[in-house]
């Protein structure tokens, strides 16, 4: 493996490469990335946490957020100027994506919780089945969805430094979709309930708390925000019947290195891996940085098996 | 009668009926054609494979998300071998500028050591991966994650090595496996009898240890580390060892695999594959060995069939099939006699008020392995309890 | 409740039972004598999916056209598909099971260049034949596939000398991490080399790469005066989107790419790669009564927001090529075919085509357009006549070329 690693050692570029704005443009750019990562993962994380449930086809609620927002786009592109269109967008891909998760949990997900095996296998057989359903109705090709003009261009700061708005808005939208989970969770009788059943079903279900309904609930809620997180990255990248698979698996390490079922774990997960992967695709190459970030997971793990932030609890085997 | 050739240990029966099997699989070649025979073989080194998996999660109740790596590295061993056997340097080193043969490739020239590396190579990576992490006692679905992320990280590394990997591509136009050409009459049946022979192998050998203490603490571990941690046995070493042996296993399914289908790609170690193999597990029946086996040839049978019939929609059938199993076969094709029977029961002329056993039937095959906290049982409780038994107790 | 769902599971295994035998003889057997049977194996299914199904659709129409004109040698052509579900070792298993099951004349497929390498061993050991419909990085020559899209020298190498000449000295490479933009580059980096150009840099991202941010930056650092882009698929989509919210136009850095075409600006958004660059042999803005012909004919079969491009009229062309051949010859038969193929000639949408003797690949027109606000190419520049193949240009093969189909030879 010596050649291998004077190869990659050839490519390097040296720290002194990264001037101030570049550095300021990475630091940026990998909010951004966290800002996507950050609400795929927290509805994974709050869906395992209160079901115990892995959903492998939380992708395609990313995907079908994305195809929402392409048919907003042919429908009210010219109905609504301006570039309004792109905030009912931004609505309806929550809500519809929402009333599919609800679907989806009430026909299938409820069979499956406490039973994370057989849901891996179970949701997987419903992401193929959904992303052919979406090259059977869209077409196999990729579809566009314009970017708004108040989407376009950027923020100059300083000489070389450019914010792209399109950027600058998905951060902004993930911090109200924190801030706005966050406060369901802490403010309303149903977040409560929610986080009661969290931390003790049981117990929650003696105290009159409909838990199937918060089941449901739950799921819907996660599947709009990955609902919403397919509406934004349709600014970035491709839509089309695998762009749920793109973001599916780094959103699962968010949700490993943050700790189960913890907003802040999930927030704290994201921005690190959206932190380094731009750090470390930078002074390696794109597919080097991949490789190390996942080495450096499992060095991670080491420390902490249960990732950064863990619901403490009594149990003694609570974290499967 | 399926259920009892392949739920709970062996008897006299059992064995004139795997008999049966075994010589149904050795006389299969006078009946296909040379391109059905390959398939069958291929369907066949999967399911060596599919029994290596059951070990680790059917027994151990550790499910690894990344086993088509282990799959991967024993058939790129093989294939390593296979190009060494007809071109002096690889044509993708030639592409990618290489002047000389790696050192590392040097040995596989010879198939002497080509073998036996499909089976430790696996098991040492196995070891590297599953030390630091059953260690610093990651478990569950935590580990399933993280071996998928392995995955994916290995199949992004074997692209990017393109001049000792061949990249993409991977590795395809093999001419001869230790100096016999892949071509020759006969090399076709050949490498599916090896195929059997090795299943037949790893069956027995699966079979034999889950009868052993060895197999006993296994179950203890799914069905309750901490319990078995009190007993004072070390649980770290008997998954770390199991993992090993699952991969190895995994290696000599992929060393099969790649002249019988005679190409391996990086696509072939990432997620995809690594979920599938789940998938034969779970349709042929948890921690049922034999079932694991069967499950493996009947999804990709379904999948060839299907796929074939209906090029344009298979994808349906198939992701509704694994909804469909998990949904109502809990315990997969080992389960489904089993479940026919106590339907036959309740079904003619029984009172209504009857307690139904398909309702229960999720219990035995989600409690071990899915939630240990949940698992009051004995620690030796066998995994697939006979359903039928249940009903029998109750109705 | 109860009863139902008991109901249900019998049901379920009753139909598995009933289906799996059934739909393993479907299709099967069948008609014999007054068909010619011919295989299409594409991505149906998978990541490859995006594009392959397009072409599937081109080549699907030119055999329903050929049909629908009285057929081959007064036969019907019946295609019959299969899904390479975007997996390297399914295509090596559907071709053989195309060409030894299904019994096929030839067989229409692949795209990317896994694909083509997976199959290979398949044609050559069985000695079949494989229309192949799309651009790739040469140093191939089989004598049993025909390469309908461009060599190196028909896409690759005058993109580089056009825009040597055009718009500047210092590349920038951007590629995903596969057997195509590794070998395109390195013709393109001796191929500057050569002619007086620079390479600043060569990157790669893995294929399905959707955060181009970091190479942006780097791009930004190492200010070159072009992009020469060899992304592949949902790549390019996100590659340009990040381009153009980061402030690069094509007056700032153009970008030179010969992966994407009008079926892939679907996706990407014109505007988003408006006055960007492209080569290719065939756009669907080509003006030509042929052209205009199959554009029309292509979206009255597939709707009208379908777009045609180059891989979709290979694979369209390709058809009426072996058409000619089988014609030619008077009968179907593989191997008689694959003589009657050298040196055959059509009139394509793209203009004359006509396969190679000596290498089976195709003459080809080569242009270079810049794409305009409706996702379309303004053409900018062509060489105006069919050009000669060479899969192996003699700057990275200085001593070897192909003597004849599938024998390699020392360069004349």
């Amino acid at each position: 493996m010596r050649g291998l690693r004077s190869r990659c050692l050839t490519n390097l570029p040296t720290w002194s490469d990264m001037s101030l704005t570049t550095t300021a443009m990475q630091i940026f750019n990998s909010l951004s990335i966290s800002s996507v990562l950050l609400m795929v993962a927290l509805g994974l994380s709050i869906t395992f946490g209160i079901m115990r449930v892995i959903n492998f086809a939380h992708g395609e609620f990313v995907m079908i957020g994305a195809y929402v927002t392409f048919l907003t786009d042919r429908l009210l592109y010219d109905a609504l100027g301006g570039g309004t269109w792109f905030l009912v967008a931004l609505l309806a891909a929550f809500v519809v994506t929402a009333a599919i998760g609800y679907l989806t949990e009430r026909s299938l997900i409820r069979f499956l919780y406490g039973r994370p095996f057989e849901s891996i296998l179970a949701t997987w057989g419903l992401s193929l089945v959904l992303q052919q359903l979406a090259r059977n109705i869209f077409g196999a090709s990729n579809v566009e969805v314009r970017t708004p003009a108040w989407l376009q261009g950027g923020l100059a700061l300083a000489d070389g430094i450019q914010l792209p708005a399109n950027r600058l808005f998905i951060i902004a939208v993930a911090v109200l979709c924190v801030w706005g989970t966050y406060l369901f969770l802490n403010r309303t009788g149903a977040g409560r309930s929610m986080r009661a059943v969290m931390q003790n079903r049981s117990m929650a279900g003696a105290m009159g708390i409909n838990t199937a309904a918060v089941d449901a609930r739950t799921f819907a809620l996660g599947s709009g925000l990955a609902g919403v997180a397919g509406c934004v990255v349709s600014l970035l990248g491709s839509v089309g019947p695998a762009t749920g698979q793109n973001w599916i698996i780094d959103s699962f390490m968010v949700v490993v290195l943050g700790g189960v079922g913890s907003i802040a774990g999930a927030v704290a997960g994201a921005v690190l891996i959206g932190a380094a992967s731009p750090l470390f695709e930078f002074i390696t190459t794109s597919s080097m940085g991949k490789v190390i970030i996942f080495a450096l997971i499992v060095v991670f793990l080491q420390f902490r098996p249960a990732g950064f932030l863990v619901q403490r609890t009594r149990a003694l085997e609570g974290q499967h | 009668m399926l259920d009892k050739l392949i739920a709970g240990p062996p008897s006299r029966r059992q064995y004139i009926a795997y008999g049966l099997m075994v010589g149904v699989l050795l006389v299969l070649p006078l009946f296909l054609s040379d391109f059905r025979l390959a398939l069958v073989g291929k369907y066949l080194a999967f399911a060596v494979a599919a029994v290596g998996l059951d070990l680790l999660w059917g027994y151990a109740g550790v499910l690894s998300l990344g086993h088509a790596v282990f799959f991967s590295l024993g058939a790129y061993s093989m294939a390593m071998h296979m190009k060494l056997q007809s071109e002096a340097l690889p044509d993708f080193m030639v592409w990618s500028g290489l002047e000389q043969l790696p050192w590392f490739w040097e040995p596989f020239r010879h198939f002497a050591f080509a073998l036996p590396m499909a089976v430790v190579i696996p098991a040492v990576f196995a070891i590297i991966i599953g030390y630091p992490t059953f260690r610093s006692g990651i478990r569950g679905v935590y580990f399933s994650i993280l071996t998928q992320a392995m995955a994916l990280a290995m199949s992004i590394l074997f692209i990017g090595q393109q001049p000792y990997t061949g990249g993409t591509n991977g590795m395809t136009n093999f001419q001869s496996l230790a100096g016999i050409s892949l071509y020759k009459s006969g090399m076709r049946l050949g490498l599916y009898l090896a195929t059997v022979v090795t299943l037949v192998g790893v069956v027995a050998l699966a079979l034999w240890l889950v009868k052993t203490r060895t197999g006993t603490v296994l179950m203890a571990i799914r069905d309750g580390e901490n319990r078995l941690r009190f007993l004072g046995y070390n649980p770290v070493r008997y998954k770390l060892a199991t993992f090993a042996l699952s991969a190895g296993i995994a290696g000599l399914a992929g060393a099969l695999f790649v002249p019988q289908v005679g190409i391996i790609s990086p696509s072939s170690m990432s997620i995809l594959p690594s979920v599938e193999m789940a998938i034969w597990v779970a349709v042929g029946g948890r921690g049922t060995i034999v079932g694991a086996a069967a499950g493996a040839v009947v999804v990709n049978w379904a999948k060839t069939v299907f796929s074939e019939s209906l090029p344009e929609a298979w994808l349906y059938v198939f992701g509704g099939l694994f909804i469909g199993v998990v949904l109502l076969f809990p315990r997969g094709l080992a389960g489904i006699a089993d479940q026919l029977r106590a339907l036959w029961r309740t079904l003619p002329g029984r009172p209504a008020h009857a307690p139904q056993p398909q309702q229960r039937a999720p219990e035995p095959a989600r409690s071990p392995a899915a939630d240990g906290s949940r698992n009051h049982a004995s620690l030796a409780l066998p995994v697939v309890e006979p359903v039928a038994a249940t009903a029998e107790r109750e109705s | 409740m109860r009863f139902p769902r008991a109901l249900l599971k019998a049901l379920l295994i009753t139909g598995f039972a009933l289906l799996l035998p059934f739909a393993a003889f479907a299709g099967g057997e069948g008609e014999e004598g007054d068909v010619i049977k011919v295989g299409v194996l594409h991505s149906l299914s998978g990541t490859m999916s995006i594009s392959e199904v397009a072409v599937k659709d081109a080549t699907i129409l030119a055999i329903n056209e050929i049909n629908a004109a009285g057929g081959l040698l007064g036969k019907q052509i019946v295609p019959i598909i299969e899904d390479g579900a975007s997996d390297w070792p399914t295509f090596a298993e559907k071709a053989r099971k195309l060409i030894e099951r299904d019994e096929v004349e030839v067989v229409f497929g692949c795209w990317t260049s896994a694909s083509r390498k997976a199959v290979l061993p398949v044609f050559e050991g069985l000695d079949h034949l494989l229309f192949y419909p799309v651009q790739y990085e040469g140093l191939e020559a089989s004598k049993n596939i025909i390469y309908t899209g461009a060599a190196p020298n028909q896409q690759i190498m005058p993109a580089v000398s056009w825009l040597l000449q055009e718009k500047g000295k210092n590349f920038f490479l951007l590629g995903s991490d596969y057997v195509f933009p590794r070998t395109a580059n390195k013709i393109i980096k001796i191929q500057l080399e050569a002619e007086g150009g620079n390479t600043v840099a060569e990157e790669y991202t893995p294929l399905g790469h959707t955060e181009y941010a970091t190479v942006i930056t780097k791009i930004k650092a190492a200010a070159p005066d072009v992009i020469f882009n060899t992304l592949n698929g949902d790549s390019n989509v996100a590659f340009f989107k990040q381009l153009k919210a980061a402030g690069i136009g094509p007056d700032d850095i153009p970008v030179m790419s010969v992966s994407v075409a009008e079926e892939e600006i679907k996706g990407i958004g014109a505007e988003n790669i408006a006055g960007h660059l492209a080569a290719w042999n065939y756009f669907q803005s080509m003006d030509s009564p042929k052209n205009a012909g199959f554009v029309e004919r292509y979206k009255a079969a597939y709707g009208d927001n379908r777009v045609t491009d180059d891989p979709i009229e290979a694979g369209y062309f390709g058809v009426y090529l072996w058409a000619e051949a089988v014609v030619k010859a008077g009968t179907a038969d593989t191997a008689e075919v694959r003589m009657a193929l050298r040196g055959v000639e059509y009139e394509a949408p793209e203009g004359m085509v006509k396969i190679d003797p000596v290498n089976n690949h195709t003459w080809k027109i080569v242009q270079i357009g810049a794409a305009n606000a409706e996702g379309q190419f303004d053409i900018l520049w062509s060489t105006g006549e069919p050009v000669r193949p060479d899969p192996f240009p003699a700057l990275i093969s200085p001593d070897e070329d192909v003597i004849e189909p599938g024998v390699m030879g020392p360069r004349s």
